[in-house]
């Protein structure tokens, strides 16, 4: 199945996260030398952000993106264009931006389904 | 509405009523069937729901402790982020996803391996190696965290899509299809019984008509028999009356005379 082929996760972040997640031991490059981590900083233009998101989904091998949650705010309409069910969006929370759960796409979504 | 009259078209006979009885016998159980597998997943839904959110604030507590222990690292080792990022090559964490069934609904759920040797083992060997190491390993247990809400979120993506459709289904099936047999089959049996009615009313006309017809003729025969009877009998008269005149010889040579003697009155001549 397609699914077994996918053994990575990406993550987008910033550096702190990015450093923590890669300490765990989830960074990868490929054979073409293309990174499954973007570090996100203040200079970062969004269309980087986009792209290294857009890139991830289509990427065959991911199984799970991680993204801050301040970023995944900033690229919002994508996350929620994202119906698929693979690779798996999750939002993380980070050292700067504690978790808000009213802001997650799923957890949105949940709200939705019960009409709360 | 047009739901209402809504039927298919198929010529009323009584083998088309026979099939469509069984459709819809077939549309009942299918209904039904999916009514409960819909239930089924509900319930899954719910429990996994609850979860999410459960999952979601561990989450957001477990990834707090994570960045303060490397708070501490960059505290004691300096900053190591530029080190961690070059000596990546090979992810050493790894995720497979296993399938579980849920009535017949195929739904992902990672698993997290470990692959390889450890990349950063050299990270900050200088000092603070001991809070190198305690960072990865709250930092894995973090992503482990991590790995099992993203195998809730992508079961609830998929039960949420196959719960849509299967509600689809059922509610089609109770108020189109369902509908639409019980239509079809009232349909047949109203035309059905008009058949039949047209045909006993037929065979009452025929048998009507028979019997009129069977009226008449023995009217007729009954008729004709007393004409011939009345007729025989007034042979029988006649004769009776001439062996009277030919008995009689008087009566007999007298009729001629009083025929020529009388006058009549209307005879112009």
């Amino acid at each position: 199945m397609a699914q077994t082929e996918r053994t990575f996760m990406a993550a987008i972040g910033d550096e702190d996260s990015i450093t923590g997640l890669l300490l765990a031991g989830i960074g990868h490059i490929d054979s073409h030398q293309k990174k499954n981590f973007l570090v996100v900083d203040a200079k970062t233009p969004l269309s980087a952000v986009e792209d290294a998101f857009q890139e991830f989904c289509k990427r065959k091998d991911i199984a799970i993106i991680l993204i801050n949650q301040h970023i995944a705010e900033e690229i919002r309409t994508l996350i929620d264009d994202h119906d698929q069910a693979f690779p798996t969006i999750l939002e993380i929370p980070s050292k700067d931006h504690p978790y808000d759960p009213e802001k997650d796409s799923v957890l949105k979504r949940v709200r939705r389904l019960f009409g709360e | 509405m047009s739901g209402a009259n809504n039927r298919l078209a198929v010529f009323p006979t009584r083998m088309t009523l026979s099939v469509m009885k069984q459709k819809l016998k077939g549309a009942q159980t299918g209904h039904s069937l999916l009514k409960r597998k819909s239930e089924a997943l509900t319930k899954r839904f719910r429990d996994i729901v609850k979860k999410i959110d459960d999952a979601k604030r561990l989450m957001g507590k477990v990834m707090q402790v994570a960045s303060f222990s490397l708070a501490e690292v960059t505290y004691i080792t300096g900053d190591i982020g530029y080190q961690v990022q070059e000596s990546v090559k090979n992810a050493q964490f790894r995720v497979r996803a296993k399938q579980e069934n849920v009535s017949g609904v195929m739904l992902p759920a990672f698993e997290s391996y470990q692959e390889g040797t450890n990349a950063n083992e050299l990270t900050g060997l200088g000092r603070g190696g001991q809070q190198v190491q305690k960072c990865k390993d709250t930092y894995i247990k973090a992503v482990e965290t991590l790995v099992e809400l993203a195998s809730l979120q992508t079961a609830f993506v998929i039960l949420d899509e196959v719960i849509k459709l299967t509600n689809r289904r059922v509610n089609a099936i109770e108020h189109i299809i369902i509908p639409r047999y019980e239509n079809t089959i009232k349909h047949i049996i109203s035309e059905l019984d008009e058949q039949d009615r047209e045909e006993f009313f037929r065979l009452k006309k025929v048998q009507g008509k028979k019997k009129e017809a069977a009226a008449r003729d023995t009217l007729e025969r009954e008729s004709r028999q007393a004409a011939e009877g009345a007729a025989a009998k007034v042979a029988g008269s006649n004769g009776e009356a001439l062996a009277a005149v030919v008995a009689d010889p008087s009566l007999a040579l007298e009729e001629p005379t009083d025929l020529l003697g009388g006058e009549d009155e209307d005879v112009i001549f």
